[in-house]
Order: C-alpha cells, then structure tokens, then sequence
C-alpha cells in the first residue's frame, strides 16, 4: 500500500514539475528570467563572454568538446596532487594514474562510474573541487545541448544556435545551484551528514564496540549528485549509506530529483518549438516505458533471492540481499530503476544481488539508450534523435519526405540521426567481446557463471551510457578497466554530442514547410507508438543475443549455483 | 582556438571556486541549523545511523553485517559486509557482499547464517540472514526483532511479552505513513532493553 501512495506522490510532483518547472526552464534559455543577473554578467565579464553573440553548431561543439577536455585535465590533476592539497583531514595520498584518468573522464562524462571507495580514496577538496564541480557542469552541458537541438527546431534561416557559455551559465545559476541548495537543507535536516571535521572515533560502553565512522561534506553533495543525474556518492555505498540518504523522504525525494529535469525537459521542447503537445508526445513514450519497467523490476524483486529460498528461509518482504531495511524492495526497485532510465546511476542497494529478472530490468533500462526519461538534457537529445528515426521509417511507410516539426528531414539528418543512435549499441559491444575474450577483462568479475558476464556487460553498457551504476562485484580499479571504460564513457558522451549539435545547425538552417493533409502527424498516440517502437528495436533487439547469455541464462537456471 | 582555450580555463577555475563557495555555504547553514545532523547524528553510544556488532545475546542483533558468522565460511570472498569500520582510527569503506542472486558463495553464507540463528533459539527472518547494501544497516524490521525475542528472553530473563511492547514502542512507522517501510534503530532498542533491566 505504502509503494502505491509512493507512485501517486511522485506522480502528482513531477507533474506539477513537468508544468510548471518546464515552463520555467523555456524562460531561462530565452533569457527572461533575471534573478541573479549581477552574477550572471560578472561570469560573462571574467570568462569574456558577449551574451548577444551567438554561435553556430561548430563553434558551440568546439567550445563544449575544449571544455569538456580543460575541465579532465584539471579534475585528474586534482587527483594526482591530491596529497598537497588542503582540505583533506585523513591525509590521503594521490590517485594512481590510470584510477585519475578514469574519474577524471567519467565525472565529465556526467558518467560518475567510481572504481574507488570515495570515503578511503578522496580528500574532502577532491570530492568538492573535483567531483562535485562536474555534477553541477556537465547536466547543465546536457541540458545546453538539448536547448540547442531544439532551437534547430525552433528557428528558421540560421545559421546559430545559441551560446554555449550563456546556456550553461544560466542553467547553473538559475536552476542547478538554487534547486540543489534547498534539497541540500532538507537532506541535513533529515540526517545527511555535512561536516568538514574529519572521522570520529566512538566507543559504545554496552557493547565494547569501537568504530572510527568517516564523515565529510556529503549532504549538499547528494542533492547535486541526484538533480544533475549525476550518480557519484561521496561513499561507496552510495545512496545506500543512511549518512546519503538517511530516511525514506530523503529516499523518495532522490527519486524525484533523479527524474525532475529529464522529464521536465520534454515540456521545454514543446514550449520552445510552439506545441506542448509535441513534448507530451515524447513525455508519453517516456512514462510507458518507465512504468512498465518500473512495474517489472518491482515485482521481479518481490518474488526473493534464489540463493536465500534455497537455504530455506522464506521470503514474505521480497529480496533482502544488499537492500536497505528502512527502504524494502520495492522503493528499492524503484529507485534502481529510475537509476538506470536516467543516466544517473546512485545505488541505494545492491544492484549485483537483484534478482536476475530485476537486474535484467536496470540493464535494459540503460540499453534503451537512457531515454526513458534519460539524463539531464541527454535524455531530450537522444529521444529527440530517436523520433527522428521514427519519422524517417513512417515517412518510408506512406512514401513521403518525412518532416518532423515543419523540417524537412533529408538525408544529412538521417545519417547524423543514425551515427548518434548506433554508436552506443556498437561501442558497448564491442567492447563487451573485447572484455570477455582477454584475460584481463575475464579476471574483473567477483561471481561465476552468467552472473559474471552479466557484471562485465552491465559495466560496460553503465559506462557507454554515462550511467555509472554498477554490478558492484566487479573489479574495475585495473589497467585494463580504467582505460577500457574511459574510451567508453567518452565515445558514449561525445559521438552523440557533436552529431546531435550537427543536426540542430543543420535543422535551424531549413525553412518550414507548410502542414498538409498528407503531412504526417507527430503528435499523435500514433506516433507516441512509433517512437516507443524505434526505441524498443534498437535497444532490445541488438541487445538481445548479450542478454541471453547474462541474465536470462541465470533465470533459466533452476536449482543451480555457481 | 586560444581564446576558446582562454575561456574553458577561466570558466573551469570559475566553477570550481563557486562549487567551494556552495559547499562552504551549505556546511555553515548544516551546522548552524541542523548541528546533531550534520555531524552524523552521533549519541553517547554511538551514530543513530551506523549499524553496530551486537555479539551478545542479551542484545537485540542488527542484520549481519559484521564478520560474525561468516568468518568461518568463506571468509575471502566476502568483499563488503565486514564490518567496515574498523577501530583503528582509519575508516574502511563502506559497501554490500555483491553476490549475486545465483552465487553459491551466498547460498552456503546464508545455510550458515540459518544455523548460527537457530543454535541462539531464533527462527530467522529474510532481513537476519542477508546482508545490506551499505554493509552497516543501522535498522531491522519489527518483525525481525519479534523473531529475535526468544534469545533476548532467555539471556535477559524479561519476559518475551514485556519485549514484544518495548519493540512495539521502538517502531519507527513509515514516513508520512507511506515513504519507506517500517524499521527499528538497533542501537535505540537495545538502549531501552538496558533501561528496561536497570528498572
């Protein structure tokens, strides 16, 4: 009963959200919201920004990919000076080479893939200046890049789409910051942990126990780390640890920042382009795909753990294996899920010990292609590219020229549309059989049988793209991993990034067509058909043959062990 | 090409100092509002949060996180879900077993973690047999601690009735009545068992 008002709540705020905060998200990339304008203008005049001057698609990509390059070499120089630097109460050494290049590239990647235990790894400074910097920049590149495809709708006869510059100084300051800071206060208020003192040593008179339990600035770190589908927790247990994510508000408001912005978005698309019913049609295709997973991985969890039936104990409250007791399985499937359909990838418990039908349903969720809702501004950009493929193939249909939006769409958007939608599937299996036919890759995973296949696979998929949750069991903190995932993290970033700016320059330059009576309609249950269809083909099917060999192997599996 | 070079440093030394700035901030507004909280909710005995090794049975057990009935199976493999929090002054990690739903490594720590609760008296539940994802689970449900109740009655002498209302009591319901399920802070309930017996 408590999960079905869960699901009514969230409902109602992301709701209100997708309204009302949407429409607020069109206002600040049109430039009408001005709350915070001094600091806005003294950004511009330090980084020497004209705000009125507007780039065109090679100009914006360039900016974001010599960002993005900047914004590594100083997170992995953090790493590597870590000992020198202030700000680090347990006097922690610096990060070998290969773990810094890794973190460095997966938190600005927006990927937050962590082969290091953030509590014994990381200084204080480190978590701040380096990390927790990253997740408030890259979801608001993510949401720059949405904004910008969009304007290719939006527009007629340019060749601009906007300033990199101006849209992520204005998505930081008038939406990241402010929001992260009051869920920040309310995450303290409810136990999260937010000191710069150091562990404390505490000793319990009744039970002769001794801990030393670390602390540190984790609670506005946590705000971030959910809002900008970020995923990187200060600990390593990440949102499992109660000084994360102390209670069950604390658990269901993570949920909710993890699914605010994506599916907020989808209404900024539609204001921005003039029809709100467009951006329903790609929040309806959103929410089935959601549900229906959400639906799944819940009662996949609430049938219990295979190993722990076997033993004989039975299991009225679900799979208890590496969950939560405050939370049960059920919350706990629901935030994996809403984890892994956006590029987040928090853990509030065990996602190696789901069942394997329930760790099936977190894989597939980023198999789709994290569209569903997807990430900060990724999941509008790649959904968006998606409904283009979907136009394409109705268009093909009813042999027309298909147009999505009043543009044309021809053959140099087709191919930028393709390029972005295969190069996920290819590089994630690519270097799954990399992985598993040497021996480096084999000697990653903790279990045996296809439940190791299953961690190798679910770490690469994580990292092509830029979740970052993990089966846990894997050792990824090897040479082969670090460099391995890194190439994955970049390509699943960046070869969508550039060909989704590509296709925004390319859109903004066409004239609008006039709507016919043999224009096929994109805002139609239709459509929301067609698009759920695209997406559901090319992740499940060119995913298929991987999954039977993990997870559906593993189910099929009675009575045995491995 | 510099002057894009030029402004991504300048825009990422920008950042950084206004990430410091926010965490600065966030830790004054903690400390001033919120300063039990946000110096992890530590009691005379120890954090509200952080699940304890509770080894006697005069106690109420926190689900196995420690070392306890593992150590003599299988021990290495065990990654998390050691007790992590060593005493000796350096923190270790925090984390779950991570085995997976089919691992026969999970299947012969649980048969052990059955045995080793009947031996104390107990019929164990879910929750007492499998370990958290944190590796230091702070709660149990109150249905884990009614199974608990006849080796606490035994090694206490209270009576298994006077335990049922002092659990009753120590329940935490679901937030707002729906947000997460219901819980039991160990460290809380066995504070009251000790009131109890000192009465």
């Amino acid at each position: 009963m408590g999960f079905f008002w869960t699901i009514v709540a969230l409902v109602v705020l992301l709701g209100l959200s997708w309204r009302y905060l949407g429409s607020y998200l069109a206002a600040v990339f049109d430039g009408r919201v001005h709350f915070l304008a001094p600091i806005e203008r003294g950004i511009y005049r330090v980084v020497g920004v004209d705000p009125e001057h507007e780039q065109s698609w090679q100009r914006y990509a360039s900016s974001l990919v010599i960002f993005s390059a900047i914004s590594i070499g100083f997170t992995y120089l953090i790493f590597r000076l870590q000992g020198s630097l202030p700000l680090n109460p347990q006097h922690l050494g610096a990060l070998p080479p290969v773990l810094s290049f890794n973190t460095a590239t997966s938190f600005v990647t927006n990927t937050n893939w962590q082969n290091y235990a953030g509590e014994t790894t990381m200084s204080y400074f480190s978590q701040i200046v380096a990390l927790t910097t990253q997740q408030f920049v890259t979801p608001a590149v993510g949401i720059a890049v949405a904004i910008a495809l969009v304007r290719g709708f939006s527009r007629h006869g340019t060749s601009t789409i906007g300033n990199f510059w101006v849209d992520i100084t204005r998505c930081l300051l008038y939406v990241l910051i402010p929001i992260a800071f009051c869920f920040g206060i309310v995450f303290v208020a409810q136990g999260g942990v937010q000191t710069l003192a150091g562990p404390v040593n505490i000793h319990n008179h009744l039970n002769g126990v001794t801990q030393t339990i670390p602390r540190g600035p984790i609670a506005f770190m946590e705000s971030i780390k959910q809002l900008g589908t970020n995923g990187g927790g200060f600990l390593n247990a990440n949102s499992a640890a109660p000084f994360e994510n102390p209670t069950g508000l604390t658990n269901f408001l993570s949920i909710y920042l993890v699914l605010v912005l994506p599916f907020s978005l989808t209404y900024t698309f539609g204001k921005m382009v003039g029809s709100v019913r467009h951006g329903a049609t790609l929040l309806a295709a959103m929410v089935i795909i959601f549900g229906c997973w959400v639906g799944y991985t819940s009662y996949a969890e609430h049938q219990g753990n295979p190993a722990v039936a076997a033993a004989g104990v039975h299991q009225s409250t679900g799979n208890t294996e590496g969950k939560e007791v405050r939370f049960g399985d059920t919350s706990s499937a629901l935030f994996g899920v809403a984890s892994t359909s956006t590029s987040t990838g928090s853990a509030n418990s065990s996602y190696d010990s789901f069942t394997p039908m329930g760790g099936m349903g977190l894989m597939t969720g980023m198999m789709l292609g994290e569209v569903t809702p997807g990430g900060d501004g990724s999941g509008l950009y790649t959904i968006l590219i998606y409904a283009i493929v979907a136009v394409f193939i109705g268009g093909l249909m009813i042999g027309r020229t298909p147009e999505f939006l009043g543009k044309k769409i021809q053959a140099r958007e087709i191919k930028l549309a393709g390029l972005a939608s295969l190069v996920m599937p290819l590089t994630v299996l690519i270097l799954t059989a990399i992985a598993v036919s040497v021996h480096a890759g084999r000697a990653g995973p903790l279990n045996a049988g296809p439940h190791g296949f299953s961690e190798i696979l679910y770490a690469l998929t994580s990292q092509g793209n830029n979740n970052g949750s993990a089966f846990a069991g894997l050792s990824g903190n090897t040479a082969f991993y670090n460099i391995v995932g890194a190439i994955d993290m970049l390509i699943g970033r960046f070869v969508i990034i550039v060909p989704a700016l590509a296709l925004g320059g390319a859109l903004a330059e066409k004239h609008p067509v006039p709507t016919s009576v043999g224009t096929f309609r994109t805002d139609t249950p239709m459509f929301v058909g067609l698009t759920i269809g695209v997406i559901l083909i090319i992740g499940g099917l060119t995913f298929f043959p991987a999954v039977s060999l993990g997870p559906i192997v593993e189910q099929l599996s009675h009575h045995r062990f491995f | 090409m510099l002057i894009l070079l030029r402004r991504s440093v300048v825009f990422a030394v920008v950042m950084m100092a206004g990430t410091l700035v926010y965490a600065f901030i966030g830790t004054g507004v903690a400390q001033l509002f919120f300063k039990n909280q946000a110096n992890g909710s530590i009691t005379a005995n120890g954090s509200t949060l952080i699940g304890q090794n509770w080894k006697s049975p005069a106690f109420f057990h926190g689900r196995p996180d420690d070392a306890g009935p593992y150590a003599a199976n299988a021990a290495k493999h065990i990654s998390g879900g050691d007790n992590p929090l060593v005493a000796n002054g350096v923190p270790g990690s925090s984390g779950a077993t991570n085995l997976g739903p089919r691992s026969k490594v999970l299947l012969n720590n649980t048969r052990a973690l059955v045995a080793y609760w009947h031996s104390m008296g107990v019929n164990p539940t879910p929750d007492l047999v499998t370990t958290s994802g944190s590796g230091y689970d702070p709660d149990i449900s109150p249905a884990d601690a009614t199974a608990e109740i006849p080796m606490v009655a035994k090694a206490t002498g209270i009576a298994p009735g006077t335990l049922a209302t002092l659990i009753k009591k120590e329940t935490h319901g679901p937030q707002f009545g729906f947000l997460g399920a219901s819980y039991i802070d160990v460290l809380q309930l066995n504070e009251a068992l000790v009131a109890l017996e000192h009465r």
